[in-house]
C-alpha cells in the first residue's frame, strides 16, 4: 500500500491542536504551538486523515507517496 | 498528605466580583484539590502549560464527564452524546459533520454578510433615542441571526430558543428541574423543524446534517437533534456576552479605544488580546480522567472530575509578558479562550470574525460610545454558567 506523506502549513496553522488531540502520536506542537508531523511519511492512518479532514484552517495537507496525488479526505 | 487530601473550597467569581487570585487558593499548585459550590470535589488545573497539556490529552475524557450519574443538570446533562459530550472516536465522526462549515475559509466567505447584519443593527440603533440596549439592539441579534442562518432557523423564533438557552446554561444557582425542561423543549423544537425540513430541503447546514443522516447514515437521529441543539446554544450567547464583556473592558481603556479607532488594522489583534482578558464564565466544562494520570506534579487517580481553568492560563506571566494588563497591540495568539485539542472551540472562526465586524462597527460608526449608566448598576442575569448581562445601555455623539 502506498505511503502518505504529511505537511503542515505553519502560516495556515491557528495552533487548535485538534490534529494532536485526534492523533497524539502523528502530530506535535513547536514552542509557538503550531502543529507539525512526528513524521513527515507514513502508513496510511485513519487517525491522520480524521485530523486532517477536522483541521478548522485546513492547514494539513496529506499526499499519497506514490502518485503525488491529494489524499481523499471524506 | 494530609494537606494535600484536603480539598480547597472554591467559589468562581460572580459577574462584576474580582477573579479570586488563583495563586492564593492553590498555595501556588498547578493542580490541586477543590470543592466546587454544588458540593462536587474536583480537580482544577491552572497555569498555560497545565491546562493545554491536560486538554489535549485524551485520558481526560468529556464523555464520562456528562454520563448519567456524573452529568450536572442542564448544559452538561444535555451535551451526553453531542459533539461537546464525546470523546474520539465518536467525537471525531460528530465533529468531521460539521467541521467544512467551520473552517477558516468558510466562515471568511461570510463577512461581508456578518458586516451587512452589523451595519443594518447599527442604522436601527442610530435610529432611536438614546440610550440604546446594547444587549437587546445589538450584541445578542448578531450572533442569533448570523447562527440562525448557517442553521436554517427561523429568526422569528429567536426569542423562544433564547430563553431556553437560558436555562440550559444555568450554573449551581438554578433550579434543575427548570434546566432539564429547557432541554427538553429546544430538543422538541428541534425534533419539529428537522421533520419540516425533511419535507423542504434549503441550502443551509441542518439540510446538511439531514442529508448526512438520511443518505449516508453517519449520525443517529438523536444526535442529529443534539447537534442542531448543541451549534444554536454555542452559537449566540456566548459570542453576544464576549462583545459584552469586551466592550465593557474596552470602554475602561479610553486611549486603546482612540488607537482602535484611528487604525481599524489592529481589529483582529485587539480582538484577540481581548478574548485573552475577558473571562466569559465560571466554570469550564469538567473531564473526568479515564486512568490515573500524572500533570502538573501531582497524580490524580482514575475516574476523578477535572476542570481546566483557562483564565489562568490566559494570564500565565510565563506566556504572556505583564498579563493582567489589557494591550490590544500585544501579540495574544496563542491564548486558550476557544480551549485546544479536539474539543477546541467548532465556532471559533466564526465568533473571531463576529467580534471583528461587530467592534469594526460599533467603533467606527459610534463615536465617543460610552456607558449610559455606572458600570457598577449592570446587572447579570442570576443563575448562569457564563457571565450574561441583562442590559448594557449605551450612549455616543450624534454626528
Amino acid at each position: 500500500m502506498s505511503r502518505w506523506r504529511i505537511s503542515v502549513d505553519k502560516d495556515l496553522c491557528i495552533g487548535s491542536a485538534l490534529c494532536v488531540g485526534i492523533a497524539p502520536d502523528r502530530f506535535v506542537l513547536d514552542e509557538r504551538q503550531r502543529s507539525g508531523p512526528v513524521e513527515a511519511e507514513i502508513d496510511p492512518d485513519e487517525l491522520v486523515r480524521d485530523a486532517a479532514a477536522s483541521c478548522p484552517s485546513e492547514a494539513i495537507s496529506l499526499i499519497d507517496a506514490d502518485t503525488g496525488q491529494p489524499v481523499d479526505l471524506d | 498528605m494530609t494537606i494535600d487530601s484536603s480539598p480547597v473550597k472554591f467559589t468562581p467569581a460572580l459577574p462584576g466580583q474580582p477573579v479570586p487570585e488563583i495563586r492564593t487558593i492553590s498555595g501556588g499548585r498547578p493542580v490541586f484539590r477543590a470543592e466546587l459550590p454544588d458540593g462536587r470535589i474536583a480537580w482544577l488545573v491552572s497555569g498555560y502549560e497545565s491546562v493545554r497539556q491536560m486538554v489535549i490529552d485524551q485520558r481526560f475524557s468529556r464523555a464520562l464527564a456528562v454520563a448519567p450519574g456524573r452529568a450536572q443538570p442542564g448544559f452538561e446533562m444535555s451535551a451526553a452524546g453531542s459533539i461537546s459530550g464525546t470523546d474520539p472516536p465518536e467525537h471525531t465522526r460528530l465533529r468531521k459533520l460539521v467541521a467544512s462549515a467551520f473552517t477558516v475559509r468558510r466562515v471568511e466567505a461570510l463577512r461581508p454578510r456578518v458586516a451587512s447584519i452589523v451595519s443594518q443593527l447599527i442604522d436601527a440603533m442610530a435610529g432611536r433615542p438614546q440610550p440604546a440596549d446594547l444587549v437587546a439592539s445589538f450584541s445578542l441579534p448578531l450572533p442569533a441571526q448570523v447562527i440562525c442562518e448557517m442553521l436554517g432557523v427561523p429568526a422569528e423564533d429567536t426569542d423562544q430558543f433564547h430563553a431556553w438557552s437560558d436555562a440550559i446554561i444555568g450554573d449551581w444557582q438554578r433550579d434543575a428541574g427548570e434546566m432539564m425542561t429547557a432541554a427538553a423543549e429546544l430538543y422538541g423544537y428541534f425534533g419539529t423543524l428537522i421533520e419540516t425540513k425533511r419535507a423542504q430541503p434549503a441550502d443551509d447546514l441542518m439540510t446538511a446534517l439531514i442529508a448526512a443522516r438520511d443518505d449516508a447514515d453517519r449520525l443517529s437521529e438523536h444526535e442529529l437533534t443534539a447537534m442542531c441543539c448543541a451549534l444554536l446554544i454555542a452559537g449566540h450567547e456566548t459570542t453576544a456576552n464576549h462583545i459584552n464583556l469586551s466592550l465593557l473592558l474596552l470602554l475602561d481603556h479610553p486611549g486603546q479605544v482612540a488607537t482602535l479607532r484611528a487604525d481599524p488594522e489592529l481589529i483582529p489583534g485587539a480582538v484577540e488580546e481581548l478574548l485573552r482578558c475577558t473571562r466569559l464564565g465560571g466554570l469550564p466544562p469538567a473531564r473526568v480522567t479515564t486512568e490515573d494520570v500524572r500533570l502538573g506534579g501531582v497524580t490524580i487517580p482514575a475516574g476523578e472530575l477535572v476542570i481546566p481553568l483557562y483564565s489562568t492560563a490566559n494570564r500565565d506571566r510565563s506566556v504572556f509578558i505583564d498579563p493582567d494588563r489589557l494591550d490590544i497591540t500585544r501579540d495574544a495568539v496563542g491564548h486558550l479562550a476557544f480551549g485546544a485539542g479536539v474539543h477546541h472551540c467548532l465556532g471559533a472562526q466564526l465568533a473571531r470574525l463576529e467580534l471583528q465586524e461587530a467592534f469594526r462597527g460599533l467603533i467606527g460608526r459610534l463615536p465617543g460610545l460610552r456607558l449610559a449608566v455606572p458600570a457598577g448598576d449592570l446587572e447579570f442575569k442570576p443563575g448562569m454558567a457564563i457571565h450574561s448581562l441583562r442590559e448594557l445601555p449605551v450612549r455616543w455623539d450624534e454626528s
